[in-house]
């Protein structure tokens, strides 16, 4: 049936646009048709047409159905740009769509659907009409759909002409193209519009799912998509719709199955019977496995929401590894995606298996393959750990054959493997360093260089490796600037001798003075402090014990994964993003920034390596070593009051690291109202005591809502436990109606001490020379008082905890607190000066071991125990001042929150 | 939202537009610069089939010498977009009887034109079964343009058959000899290591189905799956007759099945298409009869010899005999000088695959050819990279053969006019992917 139209394309005869209008407007039929073919072939190659607009559109009214939709399809493309002359075909659309012959009648009101000119808009609404009540389904199923294309124009003359009920009243049709047809309208049209329109109700569902049986494939994908929304009322409804949909699980067509899929899933949620959720998962693995062996690109879409569906119900495809394994001709974009799902589903049942499969990868031809499953099996180790030597020994394996890409992506694993399992796996070191002189990749060297500074104290000749590196500071990438700097540092402390002190010299010399990276020069410069005022210091800083990292990644957020699963078999679980990251729909108004422009989908895909991934873990990458600094609680930096002046003499740079005395900024959570303005006749006053660098001061806020102005502020405190009175008179200015002044009161201790026992109370009088005494009260929150020097030795702690009488331990439960990330909460406690020393793990308890030091130096031992993210925060402390407790405990509950 | 495409383009290698048809207004009609500038003048070319591009979203195929590309800007349903591609295309096929190229699509853009807004509307895929398009949409006209209205005699039945319950088989067709043609097809996958163990195996196979069957008759189909079986004899009330019965992992069916009465019953019952369709496919991981057994020694003597040994086993029956057997031994790139000794057939080495190719057309059941090649490579200084050596690939066929041992038990035909049919059944098996690593 092969017809010859490359034929119409071969005239470019000078004067052809002339020459067509000709032949449009011959008399004979042929030649007519011809003349169309071929505009319709110069609009196909790109050629502007349009002035034969009159011409062709006279062409229109033909028995010729051929010819008419050709006509159709010229006036579809350039309507737009000739809307004035389009007008001249609404007549012929108005009078086709009443034609005799159902196709034509369609084909009138489809094509008037794609004309989006306002004219012809407002006369498609009566032939609607006609044809959404016609006894042709196939016209019907036509009109259904050009409800939605009358929407997306003008959603205002939809709502009007009542063309919404109508669709609605199609969902009974009993035609099942027709209902499918109508099914699609109604969700796109509910997607666009904030009312609701079209809500599934169990009356309606089991109307769909009874057309579901006599529909076409899409017109089942049209109704899965939208019951996917569908909220059942309870397990005994969700386990009717999961029974009525699974026979879909065969269908051939992927787009069925997928929304299949996606409906018991959600279905899922909600059944409680584990048999049945068993049964399902069990139904579910074989067609997901079919899909495996559809076109590439189908797969492709497939294994992304694999990936997701795994996450959720690791069950389905436990058993189905296999399916997973490369295939030597599978596009590289299935075996990224297969190789990720082999990690996610990789246990100690099958690693063995699994191990071979990713040897066997390493040794392909694509590089970044190669790369990728090398660091699968690092991944695998992380996660497993009974077959984490059997991993190394793979990685072993693959260092030998010597392949430069496969030895250097080989050392940024193993190091993640250190980091993940301290003090198991070191005697492989010396491998490791024979391919040393082979890094050429800066996140290699990086990684090779902290295991050489990590190690330092079991490696002979560390000094002398490190030292190879050094010739070439300056030329090195930062990433491995910063990793030698830290290495060196570590070396030193451990092998404090002659060679690694002439070493220290060069690498902070390099990086202090040789350099223009701040974040270099800033951690050569702690380093530098830290070990001329104390090395021992510098020692708990740098050679702190590392948090524990783990293989979370790639694994999405919970929240993240449902939302995506709501949405399996569209463009958001195969980039596994929410819809609204990428839709740039008007109705969604939200503009997306400037270098988002071109977000790169495919990077999406498959870039997520490990030291990405952990990158959210502190200190689990390649900056492994710099991040103790970060967190570990060091002496507030520069602030510590005979730190400048030491560090200036030491590099000449007086002041350039002295904080300015920072102002109050406005991101500081607010300040507490202590006297409302209602009570003090339009002057209102917020404060709170704060401790700045060591010093505690009373940070207030004035603000005049008054009809005069305020002036000669004074202020006086109460007795009080600590005895906290002003060191200094209170400085306002006048304060004139409707303005506001801060003040920062430094405080003193120990002045008028209240004798009676400890209490948090803390009485405030103001007063003004235009208005009365104000009197209020504030609280004296404890961990205000906490010393910078309140860290004690871990032995120190030990010792101090045993020599206290167990009498003197008081606990307390906040059963409302959550401690959502250990690493985090020990930062802010730290910021408080409630210092770190140890943690360990009790089940899935953390118990964190802390101290502090309080007023008149005394000493607080604390033990926190908590299930991150769950809420319950049990504390125990231990000081010889137990009348304190409440006090602390009241200053502990303010931490926490 | 199910919404499959904003637009879709036919572009040749060069990035020439051949087609296209915007079907919503959302995305510019200037995408495809930003496809050919991003995607094809790029490495990124082939890399993910999934892209976006400023706001808008590329899925693309390529088709013989065509990109397929669909453009959409809101959360479209790529599983349906990809099936519609791919549908489409065989729908193409099927009007242009084969190919589908750059040509094909030139020589019929009237028709394309006409048949894309025939099987999707504003983005939602409409019927896409030949049968029934080729009801109404034909190139006939040109035929008859004389006639006032050449096309009113066939047009009201053909809508009802676009949306009805049935709506891939027309009414009122007439045999006079009623046959029912069915090939089962399998396609054997095999990934051995190269110590000879099993991998991963198994078979997909499909039911390809001729029917030249007047009215509309309902079939039956019977296999000798387990499942299937045991439901029958559980309805029966007595155990079924022995035999090798074989466990399904999966299967699909063509639309024309029933699937909730599969699924109740365990039967294919179906209105088949008219003409020829594929009516299931099916997936057996258990069981598997692999039909060859191939034993490769591969030996690198030194940096610029090697010698390749390969014994090939046929597994199936002595009467039966495999066609078209092609073994591809892979061969570092600087191979220079090859000889060979075959027990049977044909053996070359093809530079351009980088590959020693030995052909056999006629294998006959439980035999073992060998295969032995001296192979003498260059020495080159740039040669630090080991070589790694590709599987060994292998296609063949076997007529009369099943790898997973299936049999149709029976195939009934029953319309109300209660003639008789004839049927025929073959069972071939090919090559899927057949690799042994060495």
């Amino acid at each position: 049936m092969s017809g010859h139209d490359s034929k119409y394309f071969s005239t470019t005869k000078k004067g052809e646009i002339p020459e067509l209008k000709d032949e449009l407007n011959s008399q004979y039929k042929d030649k007519k048709k011809d003349a169309v073919k071929k505009v319709i072939a110069a609009m196909t190659v790109g050629k502007d047409v349009s002035s034969l607009f009159t011409d062709v559109v006279n062409c229109m009214q033909t028995e010729n159905l051929e010819l008419k939709k050709l006509v159709y399809l010229y006036l579809i493309n350039y309507a737009k740009s000739q809307p004035d002359l389009a007008i001249l075909a609404v007549n012929t659309f108005v009078k086709d769509s009443q034609d005799p012959n159902p196709l034509i009648r369609a084909l009138a009101v489809r094509t008037m659907g794609c004309i989006r000119v306002d004219k012809i808009t407002e006369y498609l609404c009566d032939p609607l009409q006609r044809c959404l009540k016609d006894d042709d389904p196939y016209v019907r199923k036509t009109a259904a759909i050009c409800v939605a294309k009358l929407y997306d124009i003008n959603a205002e003359l939809v709502e009007d002409r009542g063309f919404l009920d109508t669709l609605k009243d199609l969902i009974s049709d009993n035609n099942p193209m027709v209902v499918a047809n109508a099914v699609a309208a109604l969700a796109e049209i509910q997607e666009s519009s904030s009312r609701p329109i079209f809500e599934v109700t169990s009356h309606t569902l089991s109307k769909l799912l009874t057309a579901l049986n006599e529909c076409t494939e899409w017109g089942q994908v049209f109704i899965l998509d939208a019951l996917s929304k569908y909220k059942a009322a309870d397990a005994r409804e969700a386990e009717n719709i999961v029974e009525r949909v699974t026979p879909r699980l065969q269908h051939a067509n992927c787009a069925v199955v997928l929304s299949a899929v996606k409906m018991i899933l959600q279905q899922m949620e909600l059944i409680i019977s584990t048999d049945v959720v068993r049964n399902l998962c069990k139904k579910m693995a074989p067609p997901l496995v079919t899909l495996l062996s559809a076109e590439p690109e189908i797969q492709y879409v497939a294994l992304r929401n694999i990936n997701l569906i795994v996450q959720k119900r690791p069950t389905i495809l436990a058993h189905e590894i296999k399916v997973f394994f490369c295939k030597y001709n599978d596009p590289i974009y299935v075996k990224m995606e297969k190789l990720e799902i082999m990690i996610k589903l990789a246990s100690d049942r099958n690693i063995d298996q699994v191990l071979l499969e990713f040897k066997e990868y390493a040794t392909e031809v694509d590089v970044d393959f190669v790369r990728k499953a090398v660091r699968a099996i690092g991944r695998c180790a992380i996660k497993l750990e009974r077959a984490a030597e059997r991993c190394i020994s793979v990685l072993l394996e693959l260092i030998k054959i010597k392949v430069n890409y496969v030895v250097q992506e080989a050392i940024i694993v193993i190091k993640d493997i250190f980091r993940r399992y301290p003090n198991t796996y070191e005697s492989i070191i010396a491998t490791l360093c024979e391919s040393l002189d082979t890094l050429d990749e800066p996140e290699a060297k990086a990684s090779m260089i902290w295991i050489i500074g990590e190690y330092a104290e079991r490696i002979d000749n560390a000094d002398e490796l490190l030292e190879s590196f050094l010739e070439s500071f300056p030329e090195e990438p930062p990433l491995v600037q910063l990793q030698l700097l830290t290495a060196t540092v570590k070396l030193f402390l451990k092998k404090p001798t002659e060679g690694p002190q002439q070493m220290i010299q060069v690498v902070l010399n390099n990086a202090t003075v040789e350099t223009d990276n701040p974040d270099l020069r800033d951690r050569a410069y702690i380093y530098w402090r830290l070990l001329s005022t104390d090395p021992e210091a510098a020692k708990d800083v740098v050679l702190a014990e590392k948090p524990v990292i783990s293989d979370d990644s790639n694994q999405l957020d919970s929240s993240l994964l449902d939302e995506l699963l709501a949405n399996i078999a569209t463009l958001a679980s195969v980039y596994h993003k929410p819809p609204d990251a990428f839709v740039t729909r008007a109705k969604s108004a939200v503009q997306r920034p400037e270098e988002e422009e071109y977000p790169d989908g495919s990077e999406t895909g498959y870039s997520e390596t490990p030291s990405h991934a952990t990158d959210a873990v502190p200190s689990a990458s390649g900056s492994a070593s710099a991040a103790p600094t970060r967190q570990v609680p060091v002496s507030p930096p520069p602030a510590a009051a005979p730190v400048p002046d030491l560090l200036g003499d030491l590099i000449g740079l007086d002041g350039a690291l002295v904080p300015v005395e920072e102002p109050m900024t406005p991101s500081r959570p607010p300040l507490p109202v202590l006297l409302p303005a209602s009570t003090g006749q339009g002057l209102q006053i917020s404060a709170q005591l704060v401790r700045r660098d060591g010093q505690i001061f009373y940070s207030m806020l004035f603000e005049n809502n008054s009809q005069v102005p305020l002036d000669g502020f004074m202020i006086q405190f109460n007795k009080n436990t600590f005895g906290l009175a002003p060191s200094s008179p209170l400085q306002v200015p006048q304060l004139l109606p409707g303005s506001s002044a801060m003040a920062l009161l430094p405080m003193a201790m120990f002045q008028h001490v209240f004798s009676g026992p400890p209490s948090t109370l803390l009485q405030v009088a103001i007063k003004n020379n235009q208005q009365p005494v104000w009197y209020f009260n504030d609280k004296l929150s404890l961990h205000i008082f906490f010393t910078e020097d309140g860290k004690m030795e871990r032995a120190n702690f030990l010792e101090t905890w045993k020599s206290l009488p167990d009498s003197n331990e008081i606990s307390k439960d906040f059963p409302t607190h959550v401690i959502k990330s250990m690493d985090a909460t020990i930062e802010h406690l730290a910021a408080s000066n409630v210092f770190f020393i140890a943690k360990r793990r009790n089940m899935n308890q953390e118990v964190l071991y802390l101290s502090a030091k309080g007023p008149r130096g005394i000493p607080f031992l604390i033990e926190i125990t908590a299930v991150v993210g769950t809420p319950g925060v049990k504390c125990a402390v231990k000081t010889p001042n137990p009348e304190m407790v409440p006090l602390f405990f009241e200053g502990v509950d303010a931490l926490l929150k | 939202m199910p919404v499959a495409a904003s637009a879709i383009y036919f572009l040749n290698l060069r990035g020439d537009v051949l087609i296209n048809r915007l079907y919503r207004d959302d995305v510019g009609g200037n995408m495809v610069d930003a496809f050919r500038m991003h995607i094809m003048q790029t490495k990124e070319l082939g890399t993910c089939p999934v892209r976006q591009i400023g706001g808008c979203s590329f899925f693309y195929m390529r088709i013989s010498n065509v990109y397929i590309v669909i453009v959409v800007s809101s959360n479209a349903n790529v599983a349906c977009a990809f099936k519609f591609v791919v549908e489409a295309v065989a729908l193409f096929k099927s009007y242009f009887g084969g190919a589908f190229d750059e040509d094909a699509i030139r020589n019929n853009f009237v028709l394309i034109y006409e048949l894309l807004d025939e099987i999707m509307d504003f983005g939602y895929p409409q019927n896409l079964s030949p049968e029934i398009l080729k009801l109404y949409i034909t190139q006939e006209g040109v035929r008859s343009p004389f006639s006032s209205k050449p096309t009113d005699k066939p047009v009201p039945n053909a809508t009802l058959q676009v949306t009805g319950a049935v709506g891939w088989r027309r009414e009122g067709l007439m045999y006079k000899k009623n046959e029912v043609f069915l090939d089962i097809v399998e396609s054997v996958n095999l990934l051995m290591s190269s110590k000879g163990s099993v991998l991963r195996c198994d078979v997909t196979g499909k039911i390809l189905m001729k029917c030249f069957l007047s009215g509309m008759p309902d079939l039956k189909l019977g296999l000798n799956d387990k499942i299937g079986l045991e439901k029958e004899s559980q309805l029966k009330a007595r155990p079924s007759k022995s035999g090798k019965t074989i466990e399904l992992d999966d299967v699909t069916f063509h639309q024309c099945v029933n699937l909730t009465r599969f699924n109740s019953e365990k039967t294919v019952s179906f209105v088949p298409p008219d003409g020829e369709f594929e009516l299931m496919k099916y997936r057996i991981t258990e069981g598997v009869n692999l039909p060859f057994r191939v034993l490769p020694t591969i030996k690198e003597l030194g940096r610029t010899r090697m010698e390749v040994n390969v014994k090939v086993k046929s597994v199936f029956g002595a009467k039966m005999f495999a066609l078209g057997v092609v073994v591809k031994i892979p061969v570092p790139k600087q191979t220079a000088k090859t000889s060979f000794q075959v027990t049977t057939g044909r053996a070359k080495y093809n530079a351009s695959i980088d590959c020693l190719v030995w052909k056999i057309r006629k294998f006959p059941g439980q035999t073992e050819p060998t295969m032995s090649a001296e192979v003498e490579l260059i020495s080159t200084m740039a040669e630090k990279k080991s070589w790694t050596r590709p599987p060994i690939q292998m296609e063949f066929q076997v007529p009369m053969f099943t790898a997973s041992g299936l049999r149709v038990r029976f195939l009934k035909v029953w319309e109300k006019s209660g003639y008789n049919t004839v049927e025929w059944v073959r069972y071939i098996t090919k090559a899927g992917s057949y690799e042994i690593r060495c």
